[in-house]
This record gives structure tokens, C-alpha cells and sequence, in this order.
């Protein structure tokens, strides 16, 4: 009995260990091409303070360079963004972030409430693997799940990624048990060039309202901010496709009235921003390139430091010498990226291209 | 005994019916063959095998056979 | 709540728990509470079905056991008093049993009634609309068909036949009865117990052992493994190659026919392990339904290795009453005296193996190609019964019959056959099947195998090299049954590390290599349906 007592748990053990290793082998690691999935996760790495952070979808981690935001005014900031970040998810990561710092300002881009429930299971994950189990977690997943998901595959993404062993790639083994930083600060830099050239005309608005389900949780991280007394500002990005109906933008405007809040719509400054759109995007208009995020990070810059009382971290010795580090990435990806446009005429190791 | 034997050899004949006492569980006869010899009972030795008394214990050799004609012979 | 997901896992490992924390007693009570809970999760509406029919078993089996008493006691009175005589003797118990009989038919009415109209209305309707060439002229009802509810109704019937005869005591406690009935693990997809079987084991109280517990978690690894590396892999490539029947004709007929030979086995015999297998973890000891059936060297032969439980439940309670029957008696004797030798021996047998197969049939599926698949059993078997007599002369001639070539033959033989007969169950149509089969004939492409057309039917090379090596330890397993009449479980017991590196294998090996999670539809037991 003493032998099989043993060669039990031996082998439960064992059988763990594998599991667990087998687990981080078929994680999706979000290194190379689509890497977005890294965001959530990336943003417990970052030692700075934070007085500004940005909660929203791609219209802001690629928009807003969160390096000339330092340069300019000396903000440090972070976007916690993620690719199809829908309002739930960005209520959640702001309950998540609360966690570890208290900024004093939270911009919000509202091109989200236009979905009012879950939409996909790919950014779900992408959203969600990254953070950090606790409560918020748990309440993130629940909030976020699509009909066909189930809670358990987020305990053990091994359950849901283990048909990966047929597309293992070489960055699999290569980032099973660590990662490199993807993104600045939340964000997601692009060189490249493709000018805006025709957007298609816009379809006719069925249901103008937005959803409860949105409108809620927009709601509750009105009240959360106010809770903690950090100024919320919604915005929404200079990008004109996909399209921003003036009706939404009529029901947000309400909202923050109602709410005392700052709204700035910001397509309605787009001359004033200055975005160039056969210049500032990378794929004709639909985010912003380096050029343009340059561009929007320094009228939103302009607008908080006037508005809100930040600190100037370029005369915080501690805090400036990580941004130093920041900046010296943010130089060195952008001379690769205008490197590898100038060998190919498009980037290589980024975006679509690079996806193994 | 005999006529059983002799009925059970119609169907197999080169089947050691003494000995053999797993004829149902070695698949040696089959639901078809058990059928004929309760027909054949029926006409030979005028007894009605009922269909609850078809189970392998009394049809896996020839003595259990036997066992259960002469009890069902008994009943009536 | 399907076998392959985490809710049922999750109840499994709930009831283990408690099954062996809780007091003894309370182990049988515990099941039924977990089979009712099983059901109620599929659907509250089907509780009213299973309820009912247990409800009616219990007062019949209830009032033919009290039939039989009072006979009982009135000979055992008329011993004492002296009135007894073999006359009175057999006049009360003919009494006896044509009231229990009259039991018998109300309740087995009543409940394959329910049966055949929660299962056959909407067929009846159809057929009946189509006969009168009218679409629509009488509209279609909408019916729940309650979970498993062939094969408890079976069960049912089976335990009412067996009181009736005598062999099993009527159940007294109406739970017991209600779990034998609702018992969860076979509720799904059989096997079809017998009450005399399933009572031995199913009400007595257990205590955990390793070797029995193990053993059974092994046997549900086993069954998991089969039905999620194995079944719902093959499954993406039978469901691309039945769907395009303009795309997929000749060899690929025959790739669909093996491929779902090979799906279909490892759907059913894993969806029984994991059956018999939760049943031996508690303790329980569920029939075998299944005995290597790809290992017969006859049709007749599958059948009595193939989902054993429902074959042997059309012989013992349709065949053999059938075939014994007083009138067939008299019509064997009466064909024998005038339609020959030949016919003479047949007729009967003819008569009753054609009603059992039609049954069957029709108990698989309110379809005609059910039907048409349950009469080509019946031909090929009576064909196979007719050329037995050609087929001595011809080992007599030769003597291959003992050769271990010709037996590997006659194995593939009846595979092929038995998996050209389920082209039927494959297309689910009549005239397709048999115009799909055709090309097989006629259609020779078979470059198929060489162009990689293979590689576009939804599975990659991996997945082949997976189902290949699947395979292989499928057959190992078998082949080591088939040799040495022991399964091997217990050979791989005697050494714990084999026993739970074993364990291991088959949970590591289902988890990676499965067909589930996000992205795999859940995907239903073929058996479910029946």
C-alpha cells in the first residue's frame, strides 16, 4: 500500500508539472504581429507613476503617444488599452489598475458604448489573460463571457488553448515563461504610412440609443472616479471611420452633463489637432500613425495640463530616468521601423507581416 | 439424455455434447440454433420450454438441457 | 448537461465526494437524488416522463407480485387443508398468470405508448402527408422528446417482463425502482440493465477501494479519450465527406464508410466506458455492452459483441417469447409437415428474426433509413445463416478455416460489411445511400490518396497522425483482450507506477490532443438520439 501511496503522488506531481508547462507552451504570446494580447499584462511591469491614465480601445493606445505626452508636458501616463476593449472591459481594467495606483486623471474614449454586449471570444481573451487574478478578475470574465464561453477556460486557459500544438510557433518556446515589452507605456507605435484616400458613406442608424448595458457600466466608472476623486474626461478620438453618429455623441453629451463630466469630442478639432490624413495614418485612416498619435498627444496634453494639476516628472530625477528608458525605446523602435520601410517600403516585423 | 444429444448433434455434429458445458457462453449455438431445438423438444419429447427458461445457464451443455426438460416434465 | 463538459465533470467529482464521505446508507439515496438532478438540468419537463413511467412500473410490478402471493398462499393453504391436487395446482396458476398478464399489457402498453408517440407521431404524420401526396395535411406536432427515453422505457419494460415471469421479485420501495430507472450514468445512451443485474450492486452500501475506484477512473479516462481525441476529431472530416455527396463520391464513399466505422465505435464504446466506468467508481457493476466487436468473423456474431445490452433485450423479450410462442410452435409444426424440409425449418425463424430487426429498426429512429438498415442486418444475417452450409464444404475442401490469415479475412469481412449496412444510418437517406454506395463501384478515383485531397476534409496531417496513433493503442488494447481473455486493466494494476503512469498518460494525452474547449462544438453522442 506504501508503494502505491507513492507512486500516486509521484505521479499526480508530475503530472501537474507537465501540465503546467505544457499550458504555458500553448499560450498565445502575442509577441510577434498580433500583439496586442500582451497589453493587459504589460502594465504591472511599469515601475512609474501614473497621474493619467487612458482606458480605452485601439482609438487610444495607437492615437496617443504617451512618450511625446512626456516630452511635451513632462505627464507620465499609461493606456490600459486592448484591441476591441468594449466598455465593460475598460471599466474592469480601471477597477484593476485602482488596485495598484490612484491617477488623477482617467480619459476615457467612448467609441465603445456603440456595442452594448459581448462580442467576441479572441478579444475577450486578448483583454482578460493578462490581468492579474483577483475579484476584478473574476467579475471581468463574468461581465465579459460570450454565450459559448465558459468561466473555467479563463481559470485554465489550457483548456481553451491546447489545440494550439498544431500552430506551435518559435516564439512559443522561445516567450513560455517570459515576455518583452510590445508597447510604450499602452502604446502601440506605427511608422508606416497609407493615406486616407475614400470612406465608405455611412449606414443609416436603425436603433440610435445606446445600450443600457454600456451606458452602465460607463456609469459605474463615473461613480468610481468620483469615489476615489479622480477626474473623469471622455473623449472621442479624431478617427472618422468607423463612423460616430452625431446621435451618440448627443447621448454621451447628456451623460456627461448630467455627470459634470468633460466630454471633448474631438472630431470636431481635427484642424485644430492638425492631423494630416494623407500623413498621419497607417491604414488610411482608420488609427493613427506615430506622426498623427504625436499630433493628438499634443493637443490632449495641452488640454490637461491646463485643466488638471499634474506634475512636471521631468524635474522628478527618479521618475524621469525610467522615462529616459522609455523614450530610448520608443527612439529605437521607431528608427527600426522607418529602417525596415526604407529596406521593403513596409514594415516587416510588425503588423501583419509579422504574424507567424 | 439421448434424444437431446441426438437433437443437439442434428445441429453440430462434430460438437463433444458429454463434455462440453459452455456451449451458449462459447458462442457454439447461437439464438437460432436454440430455437430449433425448443421446436424440436416441443415435437420429440411433447415438453414446452416457456421463454423465461431461455436463459445460458440451462442450454450451455446437454445435461443442463436435460436438467430443465425433465423439470419442466415434473411442473405438469 | 453532455458527458463532455466541465458541468457534468464538475457533478461527477461532486458525487464521488459525497458518495463515500456520507454514511453508507445513504449512498443509493444520494444517487437518486443526482440522477433526478441530472435530469432536472437537462430539462424539469422530462421528470414528468421518467416519473410516470416509474409510477406505473412500481404499481404493476407492485400488483402482479401480489397476484403471485395470493396463488402462493392458496396452495400452500390447500397443502395444509388437503385439498391439494396437480389440478388445482395448475388451475391457479394459470389463474394467476392471466392476471398478471393482463398487468403486464396495461402497463407495457401504456408505456411504450408514450414512447412511440413522443418518438414516431411526427414520422406517422409525415408518411401519412406524403402517402396523400399533400404537404401539409396534417401538421406536424411539436413534441419534447425526453432524454434517453428508449432506453429507461427498455429498461422499464424488461424489469415488468421479468416480474411478470417470475425472475426478479417486484421492487417494494418505489426510490429504488426510481433509481434503477433514472440511474444517470446509463441514462443517456444505455446499456439497457436488467433489474436482476443492476439491483445486485446498485442499492448496497460500498466502501472506497483503490483498486475499484482507480480502476474505474481508468475506464473513464479510457472512454474520454476515445470519444474526444478520437470520435469528435474524425467527426469534422465524416460530416465534409457526407455533406457534399456531388464532391465526395467513389473512394471517398469508402474513406466516409471506414471513417465512420471508426468514429461511431469510439463514440459509443467511449461514451459506455465512461458509464460503466463512473458505475465502477461508486461501486456498481454495469453489464458490458460491448465485447471487441470488431473482432467478429460474422454479422451474427457482431451482433452478439455490438451493443450487447439492446441485442440481447430483443432476443430474451421478442425472439425467444416469440419463436416459443404456442401458435409459432404450431406453425413450425405445421410448415414442417407441408412446405418441405426446407421451408419447414425456416418459416418461424424467418418470421421472428424479420420482426426483431424491424424493431430494431425502428427503435433506433423514426426514419426509413433506420428501417431499411435494420432489414439489411436481417438479410445479411439470413444470407450468412443460408451459405453456412457452402461455406463447410468449401473448408472442408481447402481447410483455410483455422488459418490466422483466413480469420483476419473474415474479421475484415464483417467490418466492411457491417460498415457498408451503416452507410444507411451515415446519410440518413434511402435512395442517397444506395446511389452513393453505387459510386463506390463505379467511381474509380484513386489518386484521392496521393493529391492530398484528404488534407481538405477539415483535419490536418497532425490530426491524421493523432486518429493513426490512436489507433494503434486502441488496437493494442484489443488485441490483448482478444489473446488473452483479460482486460488490462488488470495486468497494468499489479504495478502502481505503471497503473497510474497510465492514469497520467490518458489525462495528459485527452487534454492536449481533445477535441473540446472554445471553438470545438460540444458535440452530441450518436446514441443520444436513439
Amino acid at each position: 500500500m506504501r508503494k502505491r501511496i507513492i507512486a500516486l503522488i509521484t505521479v499526480a506531481v508530475i503530472t501537474v508539472l507537465v501540465l503546467v508547462i505544457l499550458s504555458y507552451l500553448v499560450m498565445p504570446k502575442y509577441m510577434k504581429g498580433i500583439i496586442e494580447g500582451s497589453f493587459t499584462s504589460e502594465y504591472y511591469e511599469d515601475t512609474a507613476p501614473h497621474e493619467v491614465l487612458f482606458i480605452g480601445d485601439c482609438e487610444l493606445y495607437e492615437n496617443v503617444s504617451t512618450v511625446e505626452l512626456y516630452r511635451q508636458y513632462g505627464i507620465s501616463s499609461y493606456t490600459r488599452g486592448n484591441s476591441q476593449q468594449l466598455v465593460w472591459h475598460s471599466y474592469y481594467m480601471l477597477e484593476d489598475a485602482l488596485r495598484y495606483e490612484t491617477p488623477k486623471v482617467v480619459v476615457f474614449n467612448v467609441f465603445s458604448l456603440k456595442y452594448n454586449e459581448p462580442r467576441s471570444e479572441t478579444y475577450n481573451r486578448m483583454a482578460l489573460d493578462g490581468m492579474r487574478w483577483s475579484r476584478t478578475k473574476v467579475d471581468a470574465i463574468n461581465a465579459s463571457m460570450t454565450a459559448d464561453e465558459n468561466f473555467i477556460e479563463y481559470v485554465f486557459p489550457f483548456l481553451r488553448f491546447h489545440s494550439r500544438w498544431q500552430e506551435l510557433k518559435k516564439t512559443d518556446f522561445e516567450y513560455m515563461f517570459h515576455r518583452d515589452p510590445v508597447s510604450i507605456n499602452g502604446y502601440y507605435l506605427r511608422a508606416d504610412v497609407r493615406p486616407l484616400t475614400e470612406l465608405p458613406d455611412p449606414k443609416t442608424l436603425t436603433d440610435p440609443a445606446l445600450g443600457s448595458n454600456a451606458m452602465g457600466y460607463l456609469q459605474r466608472m463615473t461613480d468610481l472616479c468620483k469615489e476615489k476623486g479622480i477626474t473623469l474626461i471622455l473623449v472621442k478620438s479624431p478617427i472618422t471611420y468607423p463612423h460616430w453618429y452625431p446621435e451618440w455623441d448627443e447621448q454621451v453629451r447628456s451623460f456627461a452633463d448630467a455627470n459634470g463630466l468633460t466630454y471633448i469630442n474631438c472630431l470636431n478639432n481635427i484642424d485644430e489637432i492638425g492631423i494630416d490624413w494623407s500623413h498621419d495614418t497607417y491604414d488610411g485612416g482608420e488609427h493613427l500613425n506615430i506622426y498623427g498619435a504625436e499630433k493628438f498627444a499634443d493637443y490632449l496634453g495641452g488640454y490637461l495640463v491646463s485643466n488638471c494639476d499634474l506634475t512636471d516628472y521631468r524635474n522628478v530625477p527618479e521618475v524621469a530616468s525610467i522615462w529616459a528608458e522609455k523614450e530610448t525605446m520608443y527612439d529605437d523602435v521607431l528608427q527600426q521601423q522607418l529602417a525596415e520601410l526604407e529596406e521593403y517600403g513596409e514594415l516587416m516585423s510588425y503588423g501583419k507581416n509579422a504574424i507567424e | 439424455m439421448d434424444e437431446i444429444i441426438a437433437i443437439l448433434k442434428e445441429l453440430h455434429p462434430d460438437v463433444d455434447y458429454e463434455t462440453n458445458t459452455s456451449l451458449v457462453d462459447d458462442r457454439i449455438i447461437d439464438s437460432f440454433d436454440i430455437i430449433s431445438i425448443v421446436a424440436e423438444i416441443d415435437d420429440r419429447l411433447d415438453v414446452q420450454i416457456p421463454a423465461e427458461e431461455i436463459i445460458p445457464e440451462n442450454f450451455n451443455s446437454a445435461k443442463a438441457l436435460a436438467d430443465l426438460v425433465a423439470r419442466l416434465e415434473d411442473e405438469d | 448537461m453532455l458527458f463532455v463538459s466541465y458541468e457534468f465533470i464538475a457533478f461527477t467529482i461532486i458525487l464521488f465526494v459525497l458518495y463515500y464521505l456520507l454514511p453508507k446508507k445513504w449512498q443509493w439515496p444520494l444517487l437518486l437524488i443526482a440522477s433526478y438532478a441530472f435530469y432536472w438540468f437537462a430539462s424539469p419537463y422530462y421528470l414528468i416522463f421518467i416519473g410516470t413511467t416509474t409510477v406505473t412500473a412500481f404499481i404493476a410490478g407492485y400488483l402482479m407480485e401480489k397476484a403471485q402471493d395470493k396463488t402462493d398462499l392458496a396452495i400452500k393453504n390447500a397443502k395444509a387443508d388437503g385439498t391439494y391436487s396437480t389440478d388445482l395446482k395448475k388451475s391457479l396458476k394459470a389463474k394467476a398468470k392471466a392476471s398478471k398478464w393482463k398487468i403486464l399489457l396495461v402497463s407495457m402498453i401504456f408505456n411504450l405508448g408514450i414512447l412511440a408517440v413522443t418518438k414516431y407521431t411526427n414520422f406517422v404524420i409525415t408518411n401519412i402527408n406524403k402517402f396523400l401526396a399533400e404537404g401539409s395535411a396534417l401538421k406536424a406536432v411539436d413534441l419534447i422528446i425526453p432524454m434517453g427515453i428508449s432506453f429507461y422505457t427498455f429498461q422499464t419494460v424488461g424489469y415488468l417482463i421479468d416480474t411478470y415471469r417470475g425472475t426478479v421479485k417486484a421492487e417494494k420501495n418505489i426510490f429504488k425502482l426510481a433509481l434503477f430507472v433514472s440511474f444517470f450514468p446509463q441514462l443517456v445512451q444505455g446499456p439497457i440493465s436488467r433489474y436482476g443485474d443492476l439491483s445486485k450492486t446498485l442499492y448496497s452500501e460500498h466502501s472506497f477501494s483503490e483498486k475499484g475506484f482507480t480502476s474505474g477512473l481508468i475506464r473513464i479516462l479510457w472512454g474520454y479519450f476515445k470519444k474526444v481525441v478520437i470520435a469528435d476529431r474524425i467527426i469534422t472530416a465524416v460530416t465534409s465527406l457526407i455533406g457534399d455527396t456531388d464532391l465526395y463520391q467513389g473512394a471517398f464513399v469508402m474513406i466516409a464508410m471506414f471513417f465512420y466505422a471508426f468514429e461511431l465505435y469510439c463514440d459509443f464504446t467511449g461514451g459506455i466506458d465512461i458509464t460503466i466506468g463512473i458505475a465502477q467508481c461508486l461501486g456498481i457493476t454495469v453489464k458490458e455492452n460491448f465485447d471487441l466487436p470488431y473482432f467478429s468473423k460474422n454479422i451474427k456474431e457482431y451482433w452478439n459483441r455490438w451493443h450487447i445490452t439492446m441485442g440481447s433485450w430483443f432476443t430474451d423479450y421478442i425472439f425467444y417469447p416469440l419463436s416459443v410462442d404456442k401458435n409459432m410452435l404450431k406453425l413450425s409444426k405445421w410448415s414442417r409437415e407441408h412446405l418441405g424440409k426446407f421451408w419447414g425449418k425456416r418459416l418461424t425463424v424467418y418470421i421472428s428474426a424479420f420482426i426483431v430487426w424491424l424493431a430494431t429498426g425502428v427503435w433506433h429512429g423514426a426514419a426509413w433509413n433506420f428501417i431499411v438498415w435494420g432489414l439489411m442486418n436481417f438479410a445479411v444475417i439470413m444470407i450468412s445463416q443460408e451459405f453456412e452450409p457452402l461455406y463447410e464444404k468449401f473448408h472442408k475442401k481447402f481447410g483455410f478455416k483455422n488459418k490466422a490469415w483466413y480469420g483476419v479475412f473474415e474479421i475484415l469481412r464483417t467490418i466492411f460489411l457491417m460498415s457498408l449496412i451503416r452507410m444507411f444510418d451515415c446519410y440518413r437517406d434511402v435512395p442517397m445511400t444506395f446511389k452513393m454506395v453505387g459510386t463506390m463501384f463505379t467511381k474509380f478515383n484513386v489518386k484521392i490518396f496521393s493529391d492530398g485531397s484528404l488534407l481538405h476534409l477539415g483535419i490536418s496531417g497532425a490530426d491524421y497522425i493523432v486518429l493513426a496513433a490512436g489507433l494503434v493503442i486502441i488496437l493494442c488494447v484489443s488485441i490483448y483482450k482478444y489473446r488473452s481473455k483479460k482486460d488490462i486493466r488488470e495486468t497494468l494494476y499489479e504495478n502502481p507506477w505503471i497503473w497510474y503512469g497510465a492514469m497520467a498518460f490518458l489525462l495528459i494525452v485527452t487534454l492536449l490532443f481533445g477535441a473540446y474547449g472554445h471553438g470545438y462544438d460540444a458535440t452530441q453522442f450518436i446514441y443520444n438520439q436513439f
